[in-house]
């Protein structure tokens, strides 16, 4: 194995085009060096983009929240604005593992390694989140929810990177949430997630909404019937037993000994439901 | 595969080794520096058994390549003790029995000091989700949560 580090995007995304199939970007390791423990994994090249000028930090502009592709979960929850604009998708981020995993992981490694169980996913996708992508042919910007195309693998090309994932400030009064079920409140990966933001007009009426679930089928999912038996309504119970059932309805999961197929769907929908309960408050509060 | 040479900062110490490509942190400051210190209990970031701070977050050792130490700064259950003088959170693991075979010791005291590092008062609830990480066999945790606390309130120069 090869291990290179590279001081631009350039460079990295030249090492991985010319490299064979098993090269890997390494941003946290939290789920590369695991795998690279198991005699049937094999790398030649691993490009670690730690290095690259700018991409250690969170940058805010005039409409967004830029996220570089090193940045750990840790500092997102460190980061006042970004956790006071977008407090489900830090949740989200900092529900990764454990103090020591938190130091490390990062948002592009947990939606490039494409577990359909991602925590941050179904929040980033809640909130419309792009990705800026790097490659040999230059740089393009594509949807969350378009990166994962199945359990572990993504719609990146050889080559391409992930530089960024950008988040739009949100608008006032909207806000978000995330809520996963496992077994074990610490260190456990997600039986079902449940991601949703919603902005409310003037009197508090839902405007918009994105419902987005995880762990219910081979990727992230956006419910959007679920958003909208959300819009034109201010959360009644009717609203919210609409979003429950689009939710346990749209879930397509497995059956394994972290939970049956019956009982992720009816969770899919709990989950939503208060998730939603939640990203209203919030929108309420600002 | 070719060695790679790195150069870092263990301990405050300025640190030079050659490792190859694939090598965990953890194998090296054990197989190659002598800092046996950090304990290999899973290997996949499960236990914390190798905790060591890196540029001050507490990071698993066992998922970080030797390489990627070059210009870092690490701290290791090696560097806690100021000589023969043991760090507070030391001997109060000790004062409240707070290990039996001792194994996750290093990882905790680690993980904890950055936990005191940064939160210099934290509620037993901050102490209990910031060790989540960190896999204990023997003590049953409540002691090591006990011996925190009092080494917390050392630390802020209060009586206990
Ligand atoms: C103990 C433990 C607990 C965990 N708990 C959780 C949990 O609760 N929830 C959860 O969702 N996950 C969990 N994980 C999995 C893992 O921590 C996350 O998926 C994490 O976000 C991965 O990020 P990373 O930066 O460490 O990725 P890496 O390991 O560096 O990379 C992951 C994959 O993505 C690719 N990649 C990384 N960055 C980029 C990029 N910028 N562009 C293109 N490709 C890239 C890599 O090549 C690799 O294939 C856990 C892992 C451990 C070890
Ligand atoms: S040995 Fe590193 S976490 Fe268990
Ligand atoms: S003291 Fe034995 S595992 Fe903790």
């Amino acid at each position: 194995m090869r291990y290179e580090r590279p001081e631009t995007l350039m460079d990295a995304t030249a090492l991985l085009a010319e490299a064979s199939e098993n090269a890997f970007v390494l941003a946290g390791g939290t789920d590369l060096l695991v795998r690279m423990q198991s005699d049937d994994f094999k790398a030649d090249l691993v490009v670690d983009i730690k290095s690259i000028a700018g991409m250690g930090e969170v940058t805010e502009t005039e409409d967004a929240f830029v996220i570089g592709a090193a940045v750990p979960c840790a500092a997102l929850g460190e980061h006042e604005a970004l956790t006071a604009a977008w407090p489900g998708v830090v949740e989200a981020a900092n529900l990764i593992g454990s103090t020591q995993v938190q130091g490390r992981c990062t948002v592009s490694g947990n939606l490039c390694n494409a577990s359909p169980a991602a925590d941050s996913v179904p929040a980033l996708v809640a909130a419309n989140a792009k990705v800026r992508i790097a490659g040999p042919g230059g740089t393009r910007e594509a949807a969350v929810l378009d990166i994962p195309t199945g359990p572990g693998k993504t719609s990146l090309a050889k080559g391409e990177i992930i530089e960024s994932v950008i988040l739009p400030k949100p608008t006032a009064r909207s806000g978000d949430a995330y809520l996963r079920f496992t077994p074990r409140t610490e260190m456990d990966i997600a039986v079902v997630g449940a991601g949703v933001s919603l902005s409310l007009d003037d009197d508090g009426v839902v405007k918009s909404a994105r419902v987005a679930l995880g762990a219910v089928g081979p990727k992230v999912m956006l419910v959007e019937d679920g958003a909208r038996a959300l819009v034109g309504t201010r959360l009644e119970d009717a609203a919210l037993n609409a979003l429950a059932a689009a939710c346990s309805a749209g879930s397509n999961p497995i059956d394994d000994k972290r939970g049956t197929v019956e009982f992720r769907k009816q969770v899919a929908g709990v989950l939503a439901r208060r998730a939603a309960q939640t990203a209203y408050t919030r929108a309420g509060e600002k | 595969m070719t060695s790679i040479a790195v150069s870092t900062t263990i301990n405050d110490d300025d640190v030079e080794f050659l490792c190859q490509p694939d090598e965990t942190l953890l194998d090296v400051l054990r197989n190659r520096l002598g800092l046996m210190g950090a304990k290999e209990g899973c290997g996949t970031g499960d236990c914390g058994a190798c905790s060591t701070i890196m540029d001050g977050r507490v990071v698993c050792s066992c998922l970080v390549l030797g390489a990627e130490a070059q210009g870092r700064t690490i701290e290791t259950i090696e560097g806690l003790a100021n000589g023969s003088e043991l760090h507070p959170l030391q001997s109060k693991f000790i004062e409240h029995a707070a290990l039996q075979c001792g194994i996750c010791t290093p990882g905790f005291l680690m993980a904890a000091k950055a936990l005191l590092d940064k939160n210099p008062d934290p509620t037993e609830e901050e102490i209990r989700y910031w060790l989540a990480g960190n896999l204990c066999r023997c003590t049953g945790y409540d002691k090591i949560v006990r011996a925190v606390q009092a080494a917390a309130t050392e630390m802020r120069g209060e009586s206990a």
